[in-house]
C-alpha cells in the first residue's frame, strides 16, 4: 500500500509537471530547448527558496527526474558546498553535486553517436 | 524605360525534355505514379544525405537530357539552385558534367528562377539547349534550417514537410512540347511574418503581389489558364493567397491549385503539406509537362514561392521575405 | 494604411488563421507519458535500494538518473526517441530522458562533419544552453548563501 501511494504521487507530481511543459509548448510556441532552460531554472529556484525539499519528501522520483530535479541538484550542491567550503563552493557544488548525470549523457551520447547513423523519417 | 516585370519571348523556348526524382515517403503519395523514378532509399546509396541530393539532381539532369534526344554534347549550360549552403548540390552536381553552369537561388522559387532565365537566354539567341533544375532534401534541409532528426520534438500545426525530390527539364531552342511563353519576375515582398514555422503566411504575399502583377500586365484573367499552381505555399499559405486575392477582387477559380498542398496524403502526416524547391520542381516536371505533352492542358501558370531567409537572419529576430517568379508554358503549336 | 500598419494587420490575421489543434489529446498524452517516465526512475532507485541495502539514497537516485539517461539515448540511437516525442511532446521533454535525447541526437545526427567538428561541438547545440543558465543560476545561488 506504501509502495502504491509513493507510486501514485510519482505518477501524479511528474506527469503534472510535464504537462505543464506541453500547456507551455502549446500556448507559447517555444522549442524544446527553451522548455529545458526554463524547467531547470524553476529548480534552481525551487532549491534556493526550500521548497524542493518538501515537494520531493513526498513526490520522489516524480520531481527528480523532470529537468527539475536537476536544476534543484545544481543549486543543492553548491548550497551544501559554500557552507561546508565557503567561497570556493559557490564554482565547485553544482557541478559536483549533477556531475553524474552530465557525464552520463556526454558519455552515452558520444557512443551511441558513434555507433548509430540519424534516419529520415 | 517604364517599370516593368512581365516580359513575352519572341522565340518561345521548347520544354523538349523533362525528370524528376523523389524520396520513397513522396512516392506513396498521391502523386507518386506521376514520378519518372522513386528512389527505395533516400541515401541513394550515398554515404550522407548532402551528398544523396547532389546525386539526386545528377540523376534529373541525366535523365531530362535523355528524355529531349538533343544529346548531350548539344546543352549548352546548366543552371541549377537548391536550399544548402552556397546552393552545394548544384555545384557539386554540375561538376559531373562538363558543361557551363551557373548557380541561382530563389529558395523554393528557384524552378521558376531557371526557368525564365534559361528561356531569356535562348530566346536571346546565346544558347540552343539549356538545362534547369533544382532539388531539395527532407534530412538536408531539417539538419541546416531546423532541427537533428532524432530529436523528440513535435511539429507545429503551421510546419511543412520539405520534399525530398529534384526535377530538371531541358530548354531547347527547336523542338516538339509545351513552350516558354513569358515570365513575370517577383519583387521581395516582406510582410513582417517571423514564424519560422509558418513559411506559407510568409510566402503568400509575394504570390499574391506576382500573381496580381501578372495578370495587371497582361490584361488576362484567371480563366486564361487551366491550371494555376503555386509551389510550396501548404495548406495555410494558399487559403491565405485566396483571401489576399479576394481582397483585391481577384478569384482564381477551380484551376487553382498547391503542390505543397497536394503533394502529401492527409494519412502521411506533414501538417500544413510539402515545402521545398523539389515540390514544385517534381510535380512540375512529372505531372503538369506530362498533362502538356498529352495536351489534356494547355496553358499553366506556374509561381513557385522562396522564402529568403537564413538561418542567422532569422536568430537574429529578423521577418522572412518572400519571393515569386512566375512563368506561362503553353502549348502553342 | 502604411507598411508598418499592414504588417500588424496581416500578422494579426494569419494568428487569426492558424489552424487549432485540439489541445487535451496531447495534454493527456504527456501526463502519462511524463508520468510514466518518472516511476521508472523511481522504480530504478527503489530497486537498487532492495538489491544493495546499504547504498545511500541520493546514490541510489543518481543510478536511476544514469539509468534513464542511457536508456533514452539508446532509444535515441536506434530511432525510437523521436516517435515517443511525436506523441508525448513535453512528457519526454521535460524528464532527464529528454535532456539526454537533447545531446543524443545531435551527436548521432552531425558524426558525417567528424568526431570533433561534427559530433563533439554539435551535442550541445541544444543543451548546452541548459547546463550554462543551470551553472550561472547555482553558481549565483551559492553566492547569495554566502552573504545571508
Amino acid at each position: 500500500m506504501e509502495y502504491f501511494l509513493t507510486y501514485l504521487w510519482v505518477f501524479l507530481v511528474g506527469g503534472a509537471v510535464c504537462m505543464i511543459g506541453q500547456i507551455l509548448i502549446i500556448t507559447t510556441k517555444i522549442t524544446s530547448a527553451r522548455i529545458l532552460v526554463t524547467f531547470v531554472l524553476v529548480g534552481v529556484l525551487l532549491e534556493a527558496c526550500t521548497i524542493f525539499e518538501p515537494i520531493a519528501s513526498v513526490a520522489k522520483a516524480g520531481i527528480t527526474v523532470p529537468i527539475i530535479g536537476f536544476g534543484a541538484s545544481l543549486a543543492r550542491g553548491a548550497i551544501g558546498a559554500v557552507r561546508a567550503t565557503g567561497l570556493i563552493g559557490a564554482f565547485t557544488g553544482g557541478l559536483q553535486a549533477t556531475a553524474g548525470g552530465i557525464a552520463a549523457a556526454v558519455g552515452f551520447a558520444f557512443l551511441f553517436g558513434l555507433i548509430f547513423k540519424a534516419r529520415t523519417k | 524605360m517604364a517599370k516593368r516585370q512581365s516580359i513575352y519571348f519572341y522565340n518561345k523556348p521548347v520544354i523538349s525534355g523533362s525528370y524528376s526524382i523523389v524520396g520513397p515517403k513522396e512516392g506513396q503519395g498521391p502523386f507518386g505514379q506521376y514520378f519518372d523514378f522513386v528512389m527505395e532509399n533516400d541515401l541513394f546509396g550515398e554515404k550522407t544525405y548532402e551528398k544523396a541530393e547532389r546525386k539526386m539532381i545528377e540523376h534529373v539532369i541525366k535523365g531530362a537530357i535523355k528524355k529531349s534526344k538533343v544529346g548531350a554534347d548539344n546543352i549548352n549550360l546548366i543552371l541549377s539552385g537548391d536550399l544548402l549552403n552556397q546552393i552545394i548540390s548544384s555545384s557539386y552536381a554540375a561538376r559531373q558534367f562538363s558543361i557551363p553552369y551557373l548557380g541561382l537561388f530563389g529558395a523554393c522559387s528557384t524552378m521558376a528562377e531557371t526557368l525564365a532565365v534559361g528561356a531569356m537566354l535562348i530566346d536571346g539567341g546565346f544558347f540552343n539547349n539549356v538545362v534547369c533544375s533544382t532539388a531539395s532534401h527532407f534530412s538536408t534541409a531539417e539538419r541546416q534550417f531546423r532541427f537533428p532528426l532524432e530529436l523528440g520534438n513535435q511539429r507545429v500545426p503551421t510546419s511543412q514537410w520539405t520534399v525530398t525530390g529534384a526535377g530538371a527539364c531541358v530548354l531547347s531552342k527547336e523542338g516538339t512540347g509545351p513552350r516558354i511563353t513569358m515570365a513575370t519576375f517577383g519583387k521581395v515582398v516582406d510582410y513582417n511574418i517571423r514564424d519560422v514555422n509558418n513559411m506559407g503566411a510568409a510566402m503568400a504575399p509575394a504570390a499574391a503581389d506576382t500573381i496580381l502583377t501578372h495578370f495587371k500586365d497582361t490584361k488576362r484573367t484567371p480563366d486564361y489558364y487551366d491550371l494555376i499552381v503555386t509551389g510550396d505555399l501548404g495548406k495555410l499559405g494558399s487559403e491565405i493567397l485566396l483571401d489576399l486575392l479576394e481582397e483585391k477582387g481577384l478569384n482564381l477559380g477551380t484551376n487553382y491549385m498547391d503542390c505543397g498542398h497536394v503533394y502529401f496524403s492527409r494519412k502521411q502526416d506533414t501538417m500544413c503539406g510539402g515545402s521545398g524547391c523539389g515540390c514544385s520542381a517534381s510535380i512540375l516536371n512529372s505531372f503538369i509537362i506530362g498533362k502538356l505533352n498529352k495536351k489534356e492542358i494547355n496553358k499553366v501558370l506556374f509561381l513557385p514561392t522562396g522564402a529568403l531567409m537564413s538561418t542567422t537572419a532569422s536568430q537574429q529576430g529578423d521577418s522572412i521575405p518572400g519571393i515569386c517568379h512566375a512563368v506561362v508554358i503553353e502549348n502553342i503549336d | 494604411m502604411n507598411a508598418k500598419e499592414r504588417d500588424l494587420a496581416y500578422n494579426k490575421y494569419v494568428e487569426a488563421r492558424i489552424p487549432k489543434t485540439k489541445a487535451w489529446p496531447s495534454l493527456f498524452n504527456s501526463f502519462w507519458v511524463g508520468g510514466v517516465i518518472c516511476m521508472i526512475g523511481q522504480g530504478a532507485s527503489d530497486l537498487l535500494l532492495y538489491c544493495f541495502p546499504g547504498m545511500a539514497e541520493q546514490t541510489a537516485s543518481t543510478y536511476a538518473s544514469i539509468f534513464l539517461i542511457f536508456l533514452a539515448s539508446l532509444l535515441t540511437g536506434i530511432g525510437v526517441y523521436d516517435k515517443i516525442g511525436k506523441f508525448a511532446g513535453g512528457g519526454s521533454i521535460v524528464p532527464i530522458t529528454g535532456f539526454s535525447n537533447s545531446i543524443a541526437s545531435p551527436s548521432v545526427e552531425f558524426k558525417n562533419e567528424g568526431i570533433i567538428f561534427g559530433m563533439c561541438v554539435k551535442m550541445f547545440t541544444i543543451a548546452g544552453p541548459v547546463i550554462v543558465t543551470g551553472i550561472v543560476a547555482s553558481i549565483l545561488v551559492g553566492l547569495i548563501y554566502l552573504f545571508v
